[in-house]
């Protein structure tokens, strides 16, 4: 390194450009204020102080048109479904789903002969991390969270695969 | 008041549109000619003494076996502490039964969830559409006959 030594100011730093766009979406996932069950109430928790998301640069929205992330917390039904997707769509790239909770994942409780529970919101909408869970405590959410800023890191932006 | 009380009043009103008294159900409940149905309701709440103010809930009943519908009304009185339940029988392959929004405004909403799960119409109902399935769903669910849709709008059910 002698060559650059001495040649910079204090707090320059080098890295690759894939690596700084990464580093910057994933410290700073907008996720949508958006809950349909009790996994609601623990997405809340996950939000305050206790838990404090917001130490992953994770803060709240209320519009699709500024959230990075949908944390899919809770129950989807079929009247739902339609909505889901539509404040999917609404959102602007690149985003990002964590399915939250039994009910997100798989319809959980109502999978067997369930006339009004979507099996799975994976059915209408790509997700990136599921959590298990009925409903899953903050610390879950969290990890959820931090799988997901590893998926993040991993993407190459400017190198074709 | 005693079932069999209230039985009787309504017995010596209504005649043979009071059809006959089971008491091993809770609350007791009192079986009506549906033709009589929105009278009858409408002189429990308001007869003296009788005084059911309160409709508690409203449901339906499939007895496929036995070709028949049934509406159930639970009524309730706050002030004299008793509760009795009326039971209308329909014809399954028809279920049509009057109204009693007028009576209880409540029943606006419990008659709309009858109607969407057992697909049992209310005559004379002011808004008579689905409540809790999407607008455009397919059949009643909690009909004993009742077939799952292989799919709704883009995804598998």
């Amino acid at each position: 390194m002698g060559a650059l030594e001495d040649r910079f100011p204090d707090n320059i730093l080098f890295t690759t450009v894939d690596r700084f766009l990464n580093w910057s979406k994933k410290s700073s996932l907008w996720y949508m204020l958006f809950a349909t069950a009790c996994c609601g109430i623990e997405l809340m928790q996950t939000g305050a102080s206790r838990y404090d998301l917001d130490r992953f640069g994770a803060v709240f929205r209320a519009t699709p048109r500024q959230s990075d992330l949908m944390i899919v917390a809770g129950t989807i039904t079929h009247m739902m479904a339609d909505r889901v997707k539509r404040l999917y769509d609404q959102m602007p790239s690149p985003k990002y789903v964590i399915a939250m909770g039994s009910c997100a994942n798989t319809g959980g409780p109502f999978y067997k002969d369930s006339y009004a529970v979507l099996k799975g919101v994976d059915k209408i909408i790509p997700v990136d991390v599921y959590v298990p869970g009925c409903p899953p405590r903050p610390e879950a959410l969290i990890e959820g969270i931090m799988k997901l800023q590893e998926k993040i890191m991993e993407k190459k932006n400017l190198v074709k695969k | 008041m005693e079932a069999k009380k209230i039985f009787d009043i309504l017995s010596g009103k209504f005649g043979g549109s009071i059809q006959q008294l089971q008491e091993s159900t809770f609350p007791p409940s009192v079986v009506v000619g549906s033709d009589a149905i929105v009278e009858v309701c409408d002189f429990l709440k308001k007869a003296e003494g009788l005084d059911f103010l309160s409709l508690v809930c409203l449901s339906g009943v499939d007895l496929k076996e036995q070709g028949r519908m049934t509406v159930v009304y639970h009524l309730g009185s706050m002030k004299h502490g008793h509760m009795i339940a009326i039971k209308v029988e329909l014809d399954r392959s028809s279920p049509h039964v009057r109204t009693v929004e007028k009576v209880w405004p409540v029943a606006n909403w419990y008659e709309r969830e009858a109607y969407d799960m057992f697909g049992i119409v209310f005559d004379g109902h002011s808004d008579l559409r689905r409540i809790l399935m999407p607008e455009d769903w397919e059949g009643h669910p909690m009909r004993k006959d009742y077939v799952y849709p292989k799919r709704y709008h883009t995804w598998d059910v």
